[in-house]
């Protein structure tokens, strides 16, 4: 089995009108065995930079705490919050640091860039960015994530309209997934407001 | 005093609280040509003299204003071996940014990144001070900047600086002329005239260096035909 699939994830972000949202499972699992119901993979970095980490848990959490150090240092030194772009850059440059011996995460990176314009990008484990104007997903159930944002998405959807599709996407997807899933955690952010809300899918 | 017998060795204070080797950086800085910079309120303008030791150096090869980035540039006063050095750490420090954010460094952390390089020789072995003060302009997203860098590795942002041989003629000259809402071309105006007043000789486009950053962010410097046309402005 790969490492990739140790524990089991599934990630989305997507792109609203003037707004975004990233949302994730809620599984934590040791090959079959489910550990926890109630895992977090998706972190803030600032109020308008969320990031999502799939992939094995023990790196996506040293990662984590890497990327706020990271982004705590900058924040002293230039006294301003780091663009979502820059913050890409950062991540893909500390993950291709370490090209012969990865982190095996697979980071999903959604924020509010200049003037409020939503910003999403997805990169593989050592780094290579793929930026997208609509979705992009990662996971083990990534495969499914795809097809069901692919059908369900349209462009300049209202933050109210984005979770519906987002979590549906979601929930859809992870359910033919035996690794990922025990329900959702969908974060829609605009410039004005944060709303987190939990997803209650098929417990198993 | 006793300041002497501390003055050979850079890492050893004075009983007076001074790191005597960096006073004689400074001193290096003050015999060297003057160089000043205006900040306008669209723009920075440096400037230096560019006093050759004979005619028969080629002016245009020496080149004593130099781009750090597209929006960045440095004059300095006193040792030009040392700024050459300088120059290129910072260049490096400016790309090694850009490679890690794909964003071009601002003003603020490229002048902090160079004056810590500048720090580091004041309290390593066997190394000494960099003799050079630099003007760093450069315009980003907080506007038209300018900072003088010191051999101690202490910074200052100026609205208006001056540094080398006449320093202080030229710091008054500054302080009477310097209006808050100056336009670049009065500022390029300004520092002619600025240098003029300490000038030995016929001042022209071939012995004084002009470099000038505005809105458009793209830090360049003047040729000497544009420099004559300034001059003939002032006269």
């Amino acid at each position: 089995m790969s490492i990739f699939e140790y524990n089991g994830s599934a990630l989305i972000a997507m792109v609203g009108k003037n707004c975004f949202a990233i949302a994730s499972d809620r599984r934590l699992g040791v090959q079959l065995q489910t550990i926890a119901t109630d895992f977090q993979r998706i972190y803030k970095i600032h109020d308008k930079l969320y990031i999502g980490l799939s992939g094995l848990a023990t790196d996506a959490q040293t990662l984590y705490q890497r990327l706020v150090f990271r982004h705590k240092l900058y924040q002293l030194r230039e006294e301003r919050d780091m663009k979502p772009e820059t913050f890409a850059s950062l991540v893909s440059a500390i993950l291709y640091e370490k090209r012969f011996g990865p982190y095996f995460c697979q980071p999903v990176i959604a924020g509010l860039g200049d003037d409020d314009k939503p910003f999403i990008c997805t990169m593989d484990s050592i780094g290579a960015k793929e930026l997208a104007k609509d979705f992009v997903v990662a996971g083990t159930a990534s495969e499914s994530l795809y097809g069901a944002c692919e059908s369900m998405y349209k462009p300049d959807m209202e933050p109210e309209e984005l979770f519906e599709t987002i979590s549906q996407a979601l929930l859809s997807s992870v359910d033919r997934d035996c690794l990922s899933g025990w329900g959702g955690h969908v974060f829609v952010v605009t410039p004005t407001e944060v709303i987190e809300r939990t997803l209650k899918g098929r417990m198993d | 005093m006793g300041d002497s017998q501390y003055s050979f060795s850079l890492t050893t204070f004075s009983p007076s609280g001074k790191l005597v080797q960096i006073e004689y950086a400074l001193m290096a800085v003050g015999s060297g040509q003057t160089s000043l910079g205006i900040k306008a309120a669209n723009g920075v303008v440096i400037a230096t003299e560019k006093k050759l030791p004979s005619i028969l150096v080629d002016e245009a090869s020496v080149q004593k204003i130099q781009p750090l980035t597209t929006n960045i540039g440095v004059v300095y006063s006193g040792m030009g071996p040392d700024f050459r050095v300088l120059v290129r750490k910072s260049r490096k420090q400016a790309q090694q940014y850009f490679r890690l954010y794909k964003e071009q460094i601002p003003v603020t952390q490229l002048v902090r990144e160079t004056a810590a390089v500048m720090q580091e020789f004041t309290q390593s072995g066997g190394v000494r001070p960099f003799g050079v003060s630099l003007l760093v302009a450069g315009f980003d997203d907080d506007g038209p900047q300018l900072y003088q860098v010191d051999p101690s590795g202490s910074y200052f942002s100026w609205k208006a600086s001056a540094m080398g041989k006449n320093v202080s003629n030229a710091k008054t000259f500054l302080e009477k002329r310097y209006t808050d809402d100056m336009e670049l071309d009065d500022a390029v105006h300004t520092a002619i005239l600025t240098l003029k007043e300490g000038f030995e000789g016929q001042i022209s486009g071939k012995n004084i260096e002009i470099g000038i950053i505005g809105t458009d962010r793209n830090f360049r410097v003047l040729t000497p035909a544009e420099i004559d046309d300034y001059l003939a402005e002032v006269e």
